[in-house]
């Protein structure tokens, strides 16, 4: 809560939450969690999907903050978020504008590097390129700029899907196959090996703060979609097993990217930790999960605060224009 | 802030707690579509819904008075183990469709046949022994299979269904390699997700091997009784009673939602189903057993089956018709009853990758590799024709193939076909 704010006798909060996309679960039960929190808080909460009738309920309910948990690219690409800003209700999170930027890491990653923070070496190429051009040579070229290991990723997409860590050139074409189903733009990035963390960053109105950092280890050594959903593939250490030191740079990363992307309130930046302890930016999650075992969650109650007031805490933030 | 580093699997604190099966239950492909495709807006292909619209609501309605004002007490009180008698008297009639002639006393009413399978692993399979089945095999036995740590050989299966000679061959490694084999799982009629049916010549090939090779064959048969021309051959457990465990449903020729399924077995098989539904349930619940049972001494369940055939029959047409027209090149089964079609996409294309691009073009499948214990089906999906009308199959389909263009695109811009 912002220090010295009057807390409001009941906000009312509109969450949103669903959306079609193959993260729509993960939504509605980040939507339901965020709900039962803000309830749990004091707050007057409706939970809604938006559809065709989104204009007509925010006129109907009245609410004093919206709070989208959409994930995917209808929650996270900005469009949704344009719309909301069209109907002058204050909303919970980026801005259209730091969504739209921090949804394609390829863009994100420009803006984070021109403000001097770390982020591994990259090429991106559209698809089209590949059709317009010979596709072997493109390959080709890409294999000698590029020292393998190499990361490739769709520039637009959530969860890790299309994500392949390629070892030799030989199958790089596959991997950027895999990519382009995801996205029409692919990353080709290069593999740091270290340690993976998620740093949740939140602005209750005083300034950003970053909450204690998650290790995500995966059993198999890789952090993908089924590593994601799958039980028993990953273990998570918060916070994390890192010196001390280490995990002060890795803080002062994420609230720059948060910064410098306009995720406001509420964002979850993904590095990796290399073997000297340099953290490399690798992506902004511009809605991170909210469930009961997502990482952002998990971040706040290691700090021990509680999680009903916090979120009312980023709901009144939003209400008054700060973050 | 607590000062100790927590260990968690998904920040579970009981991690260490839990027994070493609980590894084996994981998310089911098809379950993370649930949330999907309950929008509007996205034409399902995936779920294998039964059209329960088919059924007039007032037949069941009817159903339920009659059971609340003659057996309304029974009905809301604990049960039998072994199921309800006059509803297992009835099952008889059901089954004798399918050329079986059997004891009530042999019947075990289940919560679906679902329950029945699990029942049946828990009972016969222990870590590391195997089971032989079908390639593709039904996802929901797959999951059994995998919870009692059991190992499933997929054996070869072509357009007549489950290849005896691949059965032969595959026991005789099997065994050559010590190995143990405990069951051959089979769904005969239409099966899910192939929509193939096992010829009758193969019936008898593979009950005779079976029989001399002392393995149970679990009879899996939710959809024999929906087919669209001519009706499947008779069951296996019609002129085989000691190594054919046969399941039956009403879910496919009544309603999912009533949840009862059975199991009809050998005697002393019988007896521990019983035990072991006594020690999971006490007993099926009471109340849908009655409510079916009513249903099927007052309505014309099988003028209802019959309409539930026309229904499937006009969407297996609209399927098989889509397919012809947006999707010409690709292999498809053709099924003469049931709820599926079984795709094969052209090489390279990775139908678990492409799941998502095709929900966001408002279309929902089940990728192939849901349907393998072995991590096979990428090339493959399985198309349900059962729930949605005929114009939105035409129009899934339609997506569908947008998609799948869109890949092939993809693939030949890189060589990959």
């Amino acid at each position: 809560m912002i220090p010295g704010a009057q807390r409001d006798a009941q906000l009312r909060i509109l969450v949103l939450s669903g959306g079609i996309s193959h993260e729509r679960d993960i939504s509605l039960k980040s939507g339901r969690r965020v709900a039962d929190a803000l309830t749990d808080a004091g707050a007057h909460v409706i939970l809604r999907e938006p559809d065709e009738n989104l204009f007509d309920n925010i006129a109907q309910d009245q609410p004093d903050v919206i709070w989208p948990t959409l994930h995917g690219a209808s929650g996270e690409d900005g469009a949704l978020r344009e719309i909301l800003a069209l109907t002058g209700v204050p909303f919970v999170g980026a801005t259209a504008d730091g969504a739209r930027l921090a949804w394609d890491k390829s863009i994100a990653k420009v803006l984070v590097a021109r403000a001097g923070i770390q982020t591994p070496q990259s090429i991106t190429l559209p698809k089209d390129t590949f059709r317009e051009l010979d596709a072997e040579g493109v390959l080709n070229q890409v294999s000698k700029h590029m020292a393998f290991p190499v990361v490739v990723k769709p520039a637009r997409s959530g969860s890790a899907q299309g994500v392949t860590i390629v070892d030799e050139a030989a199958h790089l074409s596959r991997a950027m196959i895999d990519a382009y189903v995801y996205c029409d733009v692919a990353i080709i990035e290069k593999y740091v090996a270290g340690t993976e963390l998620a740093v949740t960053v939140i602005n209750e109105g005083a300034g950003p703060i970053a909450l204690p950092a998650v290790e995500i280890e995966p059993t198999s050594g890789k952090f993908g979609y089924d590593e994601r959903v799958v039980a028993g593939e990953t273990n998570y250490y918060v916070p994390a097993r890192l010196d001390q030191s280490v995990l002060e740079k890795a803080a002062k990363l994420a609230i720059q990217v948060h910064e410098e992307l306009g995720m406001r309130h509420l964002s979850r930046v993904d590095l990796i930790v290399d073997e000297n302890g340099v953290p490399w930016f690798l992506e902004t999650n511009i809605a991170p999960g909210l469930t009961e075992t997502s990482l952002t969650p998990q971040s706040i109650a290691a700090t021990g605060a509680s999680l009903p007031q916090v979120y009312l805490s980023l709901a009144e933030a939003a209400k008054l224009g700060r973050g | 802030m607590s000062n100790e580093p927590q260990r968690g699997n998904n920040f579970d604190h009981w991690l260490d707690s839990y027994a070493a099966r609980a590894n084996t239950l994981s998310v089911s492909e098809v379950r993370a579509l649930f949330a999907v495709v309950s929008r509007p807006e996205v034409v399902s292909l995936a779920g294998g819904m039964p059209y329960v619209a088919a059924l007039p609501r007032e037949l069941l309605e009817a159903s339920f008075e009659n059971m609340m004002s003659e057996r309304g007490n029974f009905a809301l009180q604990y049960g039998g183990g072994q199921g309800d008698l006059r509803l297992r008297d009835q099952i008889r009639e059901v089954m004798a469709l399918e050329g079986i002639h059997a004891s009530v006393e042999d019947i075990v009413i289940t919560t679906g046949s679902q329950q029945g399978l699990d029942l049946l692993g828990g009972l016969f399979l222990d870590a590391g022994d195997v089971v032989l089945a079908e390639s593709p095999s039904y996802v929901g036995a797959l999951g059994i299979f995998r919870h009692y740590e059991a190992h499933v050989e997929h054996l070869h299966t072509d357009e007549a269904g489950l290849d005896p000679d691949a059965l032969e061959a595959s026991i005789k490694q099997l065994r050559g390699e010590g190995r143990r084999i405990k069951f051959l799982y089979l769904v005969p009629n239409f099966g899910n997700p192939s929509g193939v049916t096992l010829t009758e010549e193969r019936r008898h090939r593979i009950v005779e091997i079976c029989r001399r090779e002392h393995i149970l064959i679990l009879e899996d048969n939710p959809y024999g009784l929906l087919y669209f021309n001519e009706a499947p051959p008779v069951a296996m457990r019609s002129y085989e009673e000691d190594c054919v465990i046969y399941l039956g449903s009403f879910s496919k020729i009544l309603a999912p939602g009533l949840r009862v399924g059975y199991v009809l077995a050998p005697p002393a098989i019988r007896d521990k189903l019983v035990l072991a539904n006594e020690s999971a349930l006490l007993s099926p619940s009471t109340f849908t057993q009655m409510l079916i049972s009513e249903y099927l001494e007052k309505s014309d369940w099988k003028g209802q089956i019959d309409t539930f055939r026309g229904v499937y029959r006009e969407r297996r047409d609209a399927a098989l018709g889509a397919m012809q027209e947006y999707l010409p090149h690709l292999q498809t089964t053709r099924p003469d009853g049931g709820f599926y079609l079984w795709v094969t996409l052209p090489e390279g294309i990775d139908s678990k990758a492409m799941l998502p691009l095709a929900v966001t073009e408002l279309v929902a499948y089940t990728p192939g590799t849901a349907f393998f214990a072995n991590g096979g089906g990428r090339e493959n999906l399985r198309i349900s024709f059962c729930y949605p009308t005929p114009e939105n199959i035409n129009l899934g389909i339609k997506r569908l193939a947008t998609v799948i263009n869109r890949q092939t695109e993809l693939l030949e811009t890189f060589g990959a076909i």
